[in-house]
């Protein structure tokens, strides 16, 4: 990890060995720029990249490159997500190189949620390659240069690679293991679903660290907090792959009417502390989804502020 | 036992409720049957073992075809009673009898041309 | 077998609804097999039509046959007299049936009875699930009899993706995460190792992406 691979913030913030913070933004569901525009100014300068997600559950939205070109021509640094659920590897190729030409540089493969979740159920799948083929195929276009079938690229895009690790995810004793393939396929930065439980997620980077991954890539964790108890009974049972204890929802019961999305913000702030001290963990990537505007109140809070200049 | 039952009742004897096949059941109605109901030993109790049970899906998937054609799945039945209830026979066929009334003759006799 | 489910009643009658006679043509291949097209259901579907329609006050007369399958040309051959003698006739073989039919008998129409799904098997009579998806290219034996493109919802090779929770695949509790049980198996066996090796991305020109298929056994073409 010597050279820069893209010169982006975030890579250069890890690579000088700051505690990393990253954001999460959702593109709207329109071409409405000044809606996007709102959402993202919360972010800016309180987090060292923003994530620019793609469809999220399959839901259609702005593209995440035009999202993340218009964050680049407002001052801010996108994360730009790509899922394999949509595209092609023609269209993947072709919608890497259109966002390196428009400035971006942070890139995360992941496989997408199914379309049967989102609001066009009906559309063909496409899964042409997988997360980990995608990741492998971003470090051939950045590091030789050449297109999936080994053409020579035309400027090649020299990206920072991340894709995603779910510890809470079944079978458990794999997940590491997955998460190493990633990372062995070219993956310079992991963001791990949120984490509701800490038990799990200690063992889960125990066995991460003795394997030495976290010296291989740079791994954030991720968090979400709990606005409601309603919001954490939700993703206890209807989000798959979601993790949150019993223990948890009965904490922010017990914090009174009107007083749990504090109880939730301090959570997560406990969290930030663990973190911050934990082997392994190179930062926070903070998704507070449709609550951007309580993110730098978190960020200041969790004495994650001011970030650093690179 | 000498009791009676209603006379537009025809009856079809089978060895077991089991050999009713769903076949049977919509030939009924499509020959114009107001109503056919099938009777079988109670459940657990089916000299065969589970023919009655097997009675019992079919009857349902003809009751779904008669929903989805627009006619009263209501036509349709089955009941269960053991070999020695005469009285609760009389009273099924007492029952389907009423029903069919109720309901009107079925939908599916043939329109005779004006 | 090749599985289908039929159509709803209400679909086909709409097809016939301009037909006074016409021949239901049953299939003891697949279909029967998946109790969906066979000379039972020929029959099942034969009385719902005429039900339907004595219902509406046009009857409709309607023949049956069942014949040992759709799919070869000296089968189709066996039909030549009688498929003319009505106003349509519904196939109730697999999707194959009524395009050979329509190939041999230009001059009638065909209907197709079922909604042809998958390649696949019976777990237990009357429950039949998915496991081929005919990619032309079968993997299996890199994950212990397990295929992944066909019973991974998003067909991945390296999974199981964030979503595979109890075992079960995020689009629903009723489908298993065919990835826990090939993760599982491998580690039972000590063959984790097959997993963790980076698979090359899928060649889709042998799967229904390159376009339709045909299989030439140079041997036997005379």
């Amino acid at each position: 990890m010597s050279d820069l691979k893209s010169g982006s913030n975030l890579e250069k913030v890890l690579m000088a060995g700051h505690f990393a913070l990253t954001g999460e933004c959702g593109p709207p569901k329109g071409a409405n720029v000044e809606h996007l525009k709102e959402k993202f100014s919360h972010l800016k300068g309180v987090v060292d990249a923003v994530n620019v997600t793609d469809n999220q559950t399959a839901v259609v939205r702005m593209s995440s490159w035009a999202a993340s070109a218009l964050m680049i021509q407002n001052g801010v640094e996108p994360n730009f997500q790509m899922v394999c659920r949509d595209r092609n590897r023609l269209a993947m190729q072709s919608d890497i190189l259109g966002a390196y030409a428009m400035g971006v540089r942070n890139m995360l493969c992941l496989s997408g949620d199914h379309q049967t979740f989102g609001n066009h159920p009906q559309a063909k799948n496409v899964y042409d390659i997988d997360s980990m083929q995608l990741i492998s195929l971003v470090k051939k276009m950045r590091d030789e240069g050449k297109f999936l079938n080994d053409e020579d690229i035309d400027g090649p895009p020299k990206m920072f690679i991340g894709a995603a690790a779910n510890p809470f995810a079944d079978p458990f004793e794999f997940r590491v293991h997955r998460m190493g393939m990633k990372i062995a396929a070219g993956a310079d930065f992991i963001q791990t679903q949120c984490i509701y439980n800490m038990d799990k997620f200690r063992a889960f980077m125990k066995i991460a660290v003795d394997m030495g991954l976290h010296e291989k890539a740079y791994i954030l964790a991720g968090i979400t907090p709990m606005k409601s108890v309603g919001m954490a009974q939700y993703m206890a049972k209807s989000v798959p792959g979601m993790d949150v204890p019993e223990s948890l929802i009965k904490r922010l019961r017990g914090a009174g009417k009107g007083k749990v999305a504090e109880e939730g913000i301090q959570f997560a702030i406990e969290q930030i502390q663990e973190f911050k001290e934990m082997k392994g963990i190179a930062g926070i990537h903070l998704m507070a989804i449709e609550w951007e505007h309580k993110v730098p109140e978190i960020a200041e809070r969790a004495g994650l502020l001011p970030r650093p200049k690179v | 036992m000498r009791l009676s039952y209603p006379s537009n009742v025809k009856v079809i004897q089978v060895p077991c409720t089991g050999r009713v096949d769903i076949i049977h059941l919509l030939k009924a109605v499509e020959d114009g049957a107001d109503a056919v109901y099938v009777a079988g030993c109670m459940e657990g109790e089916c000299h065969f073992l589970v023919g009655n049970l097997k009675a019992k899906k079919r009857v349902q998937y003809v009751k779904k075809v008669l929903q989805e054609l627009g006619i009263e799945p209501e036509r349709v039945e089955m009941f269960n009673l053991s070999a020695g209830e005469g009285p609760r026979f009389a009273e099924i066929a007492r029952e389907m009898v009423d029903r069919a009334k109720a309901l009107g003759p079925s939908p599916v006799k043939m329109k005779k041309a004006a | 077998m090749i599985i289908a489910d039929r159509k709803p009643a209400g679909e086909l009658l709409e097809m016939v609804k301009d037909c006074n006679r016409i021949l239901i043509l049953g299939c003891k291949g697949c279909v029967t097999v998946c109790n969906v097209g066979g000379t039972k259901e020929v029959g099942v579907l034969a009385s719902i039509l005429k039900i339907a329609r004595n219902k509406e006050g046009r009857p409709l007369q309607v023949d049956e046959k069942t014949i040992e399958r759709q799919c070869d040309p000296e089968y189709i051959a066996q039909v030549k007299d009688l498929v003319g003698q009505y106003d349509a006739v519904i196939s109730m073989a697999c999707g194959v049936g009524p395009q050979f039919l329509s190939e041999a008998y230009p001059d009638q129409r065909f209907f197709p009875a079922l909604n042809t799904t998958s390649f696949g098997g019976a777990l237990q009579h009357g429950i039949w699930s998915e496991r081929c998806a005919g990619c032309g290219t079968c993997l299996i034996h890199h994950f212990d009899g397990m295929c992944p493109i066909a019973r991974c919802s998003k067909s991945l090779l390296h999974g199981p993706c964030g979503g595979s929770a109890r075992g079960k695949c995020e689009i629903s509790k009723e489908v298993d995460c065919i990835w826990d049980m090939i993760v599982k198996k491998k580690m039972e066996k000590g063959r984790l190792e097959d997993l963790t090796k980076m698979k090359p991305n899928k060649d889709w020109r042998t799967a229904r992406d390159g376009g339709p298929r045909k299989s030439v056994r140079e041997e036997l073409v005379q």
